[in-house]
């Protein structure tokens, strides 16, 4: 069976007719299989791209999916990654909106000074970072002073937490997450470092799964990913919930960000505004996480 | 004793010594086939009841716990399509180029060494050349395209080195034939050699290319989102099927279990369909030909 | 009889034929440096970008370092916790698959016959087609909560839980690599062998083994350097702490792991992204020597049994 030169050079061809064509077929029909009902024209049109927060994830991809069916022009990408993740790729321009669960650091408006972008934060969330062990862990709770001591490697078994003697199993998130950041900051104090043996977990969702499965575990995750299969510690007596973020008494909480370029214009801006609307607030709320005070 | 009993003991000692080495080896073939055989069996015994036509064919719902996972399949169609647009002509014609044309010497054997161990060489640092290449400095972001030119960077040198194989094994007879009928050497390699030599090529290509099809390194940060509608334009994100697991598996609010393992599914069977059929199609193909 | 002579037939072939072979052949010449620029500037890209990492840190201090802290105030760039990983996760797949795999290619090799020994080579090849990242997953469902009560660790994430299926995922590549380098060994040695009285078995390890012993040593190296290069199953099996594990049993972080891991987070031109340039830089160097040092071993062997 003798193959063709010409017929390879035609079934090249058709190739990349084919995948002109499909490409342009996939746009098109992108807008109707996203399930929206009430598509208005008239809308602003165009792709955001979002990177950034694990914590914020899954809210995003929230966002996402309802705003598509107040305005089926817009797409909007998300990824996670980590707030550190986010943050790079503004600075890097390959995405209009980093998602952060921490502040922006002071090195990286510097970068983004050399690199022409100009950080703006919009809040757009409130969270709790929630200490959890494991259901079966007999602990009542842990002081802020305690958290940092154990996340400095300090304290390294239970029994002198006041549980039975057992070895802490710390997990973590890694140096990308703006948790990791976060709790670097308020619990292990500026320029010290954590513990060397902190298991890095990839998400919150990997924290919470670890610690159910592992009696000795001890880790952070956002309001939002509270679960019945891990234990919730109070920190300094106050327990982690809507209200306490809100009134300010729960000693970990942040606020969840938005960072763009500059003000956002055009479809972000529109978008960002949804977000901070009514609706969008909700998905906040059904999240887990705490909606901005009004 | 006599010279024959003690023969014959080293002889029964031997090959009991024979057979227990057999037993030995082939246990371990055993468990070296037994392990792709549970792989695979495990893959279709929890993904397969996920397979449905919604499930191939809708955008994912409620995130990922329930809906289809159609934007990953369709990306990573598309980031193959890719690959293959870039990779396929470049690779071939290079591999003529440095069979037939280059000139014969240390260098260019040096050449061909090198390229043949870019193959060798991780898939995350085909990732970071790309990203810093492609998705920044060239300023396509993270898109289609950026994902389809860094693949295509890891595909090459193996396409490369499937077509230079396959050029290879033609017999000098061929082309000294061909020649001596008095056709140039362009025509001797485009209307004779080629021909010969296509069932490998192909066969190297698309094996090469349903690599490129699963891997995750070279496109978390060229080419995927973990949500993202179909692109528009091959300046776009992406969704991927193995990007697509590996967040799953580690990431995502408890996903629906069925859509991990039949992402997993899907993804297995579309590599290995085609990597089979082209071995088929290629042993096939040498049965036939004779020289 | 009126056939134009070579000559006349010659000068009769019309210019555009001539002038069209000239363009396929000038367009085949530069896809070859078409690849071989781009494979050229991989490396050189990676050289490039680490630069500043060499100058502000230092190449050797990056590699005997021994904290990594990319985020802290002064960043610590050090690579010994990722390479021991790496080293421990490489140790323990190569500790399951040389001997399985080797012992399973000899089986192959000498003592399988006809179809079945088709089937099992299928079997046993199929498996590379598997995704790394589908492994991953199974090792994460399966490997890791075994690992996890035998051994009554905290937690099943561990180098030992990624080394045993980066060594699982390895031994195709010995397996195929090795049977062929046995069966290239000419059959004259082995019957020669056979009719001075040997059993099959002493053929074996007698004449055959030592004869294909390159081959063999050169399918070793190649599946190491695919062990240091498996980026998903360790990112996903390996536990990432940033400790210097000094057994298996502990958490690891790997070179290719970390790269992976904080590829997202740099910043172009910022002193972490030349970093990560850095130990790519190492990586490509490691796994390019090892691949080259094969290829030369294998190319020998090939020459030596040549009819």
């Amino acid at each position: 069976m003798k193959v063709r030169i010409g017929m390879a050079l035609a079934v090249v061809a058709v190739l990349v007719l084919g995948a002109i064509a499909l490409t342009g077929c996939g746009g098109a029909s992108s807008g109707t299989t996203s399930g929206s009902t009430g598509a208005t024209s008239g809308q602003e049109s165009g792709t955001i791209n979002i990177s950034g927060s694990d914590t914020m994830v899954n809210m995003a991809q929230a966002w996402a999916e309802a705003y598509a069916t107040v305005n089926s022009n817009a797409a909007i990408t998300v990824k996670g990654g980590g707030s550190g993740n986010g943050i790079a790729a503004l600075l890097n321009k390959t995405v209009d909106f980093a998602d952060s669960s921490r502040e922006i650091k002071p090195e990286e408006i510097t970068q983004g000074k050399a690199n022409a972008v100009n950080p703006v934060t919009t809040e757009v969330a409130r969270d709790g970072v929630v200490v959890i062990v494991n259901s079966g862990n007999a602990l009542a709770g842990i002081t802020k002073d305690q958290l940092g001591k154990v996340y400095r490697g300090e304290i390294t078994n239970w029994k002198d937490l006041g549980g039975a003697s057992a070895p802490i199993v710390l997990l973590g998130r890694d140096s990308s997450s703006g948790t990791y950041a976060f709790i670097q900051d308020v619990v292990i104090g500026k320029g010290l470092n954590y513990a060397k043996s902190m298991r890095s977990l990839q998400s919150n969702q990997a924290i919470v799964d670890e610690v159910a499965k592992n009696p000795n575990g001890i880790g952070y995750v956002g309001l939002g990913y509270e679960s019945k299969s891990i234990k919730p510690l109070p920190v300094g007596g106050v327990t982690a919930s809507v209200s306490t973020v809100l009134d300010g008494t729960y000693p970990l909480s942040r606020g969840l960000n938005m960072i763009s370029n500059g003000d956002p214009t055009g479809l972000a801006a529109a978008y960002l505004q949804w977000i901070l609307g009514p609706d969008g607030q909700k998905i906040v709320k059904d999240q887990g996480f705490v909606p901005l005070s009004k | 004793m006599t010279d024959r009993v003690m023969t014959r003991n080293r002889v029964r000692r031997a090959r009991a010594v024979e057979a227990i080495a057999k037993f030995v080896m082939g246990a371990c073939l055993l468990f070296a086939a037994g392990m792709t055989v549970a792989i695979i069996g495990i893959i279709i015994y929890r993904g397969a009841p996920s397979i449905s036509w919604a499930f191939l064919s809708q955008m994912p719902k409620h995130q990922m716990t329930a809906g289809g996972i159609w934007p990953a399949i369709w990306g990573t169609l598309m980031l193959t399509l890719g690959t293959a647009l870039f990779a396929v002509p470049v690779g071939i014609g290079a591999g003529i180029y440095l069979s037939e044309y280059a000139r014969r010497g240390a260098g260019t054997r040096l050449v061909r060494l090198s390229i043949a161990n870019m193959a060798g060489v991780p898939s995350i640092v085909y990732g970071l050349f790309g990203f810093s290449l492609f998705v920044v400095a060239l300023k396509f972001g993270t898109s289609l395209i950026s994902g389809a030119l860094t693949l295509a960077c890891l595909t090459l040198p193996v396409i490369i080195g499937a077509t230079e194989e396959a050029l290879r094994q033609v017999p000098q007879d061929l082309r000294q034939a061909s020649l001596a009928l008095g056709a140039t050497k362009l025509r001797t390699t485009l209307r004779v050699v080629l021909p010969a030599a296509a069932p490998g090529i192909v066969t190297g290509s698309i094996l090469g290319l349903s690599r490129a099809a699963g891997e995750t390194a070279p496109i978390i940060f060229t080419a995927v989102a973990f949500f993202a509608p179909l692109p528009k334009t091959p300046l776009d994100p992406v969704m991927a099927l193995p990007y697509h697991l590996y967040i799953m598996a580690t990431q995502a609010v408890k996903p629906a279990p069925t859509v991990v393992w039949g992402t997993a599914f899907v993804l297995v069977a579309g590599v290995t369909t085609a990597g089979v059929l082209a071995a088929a199609w290629r042993s096939r193909q040498r049965s036939r030909i004779r020289w | 009889m009126t056939q134009p002579s070579p000559k006349t037939a010659r000068r009769g072939r019309p210019g555009f034929s001539r002038a069209a072979d000239g363009v396929v052949k000038r367009l085949i010449a530069a896809c070859g440096w078409l690849a071989i620029i781009i494979l050229g500037a991989i490396f050189v890209f990676l050289l490039v970008n680490s630069v500043r990492a060499m100058r502000e840190i230092g190449l050797a201090k990056m590699i005997s370092g021994t904290d990594w802290f990319p985020t802290s105030e002064p960043a610590r760039f050090g690579f010994l916790p990722s390479e021991v990983g790496s080293l421990w996760v490489t140790g323990v797949s190569l500790l399951l698959a040389v001997p399985i795999g080797i012992a399973a290619s000899v089986y192959l090799s000498e003592f399988a016959k006809g179809r079945f020994k088709e089937i099992a080579k299928s079997i046993v090849e199929f498996m590379a087609a598997v995704p790394s990242v589908v492994l991953g997953l199974l090792g994460v469902a399966y490997v890791a909560p075994v690992i996890q009560q035998t051994f009554h660790v905290e937690s099943g994430l561990t180098a030992l839980t990624a080394g045993i299926v980066v060594g699982i995922m390895s031994m195709p590549t010995i397996i195929s690599i090795s049977e062929d380098a046995l069966h290239s060994v000419p059959s004259a040695l082995r019957q020669g062998s056979l009719a001075l009285g040997n059993t099959s078995w002493q053929t074996t390890y007698k004449v055959t083994i030592p004869a294909a012993s390159s081959g063999i040593f050169a399918a070793v190296m190649l599946g190491l350097g695919r062990a240091i290069g498996e980026t998903m199953v360790v990112l996903m099996l390996a536990g990432n702490a940033g400790i210097i594990p000094s057994s298996p049993l502990e958490a690891a972080r790997t070179m290719t792991g970390t790269i992976a891991q904080e590829m997202g987070e740099v910043v172009r031109g910022g002193t972490h992204f030349s970093v990560l340039f850095a130990m790519g830089l190492v990586l490509f160097a490691i796994t390019f020597a090892i691949n080259l040092a094969a290829d030369v071993v294998l190319e020998r062997q090939r020459k030596m049994w040549r009819r």
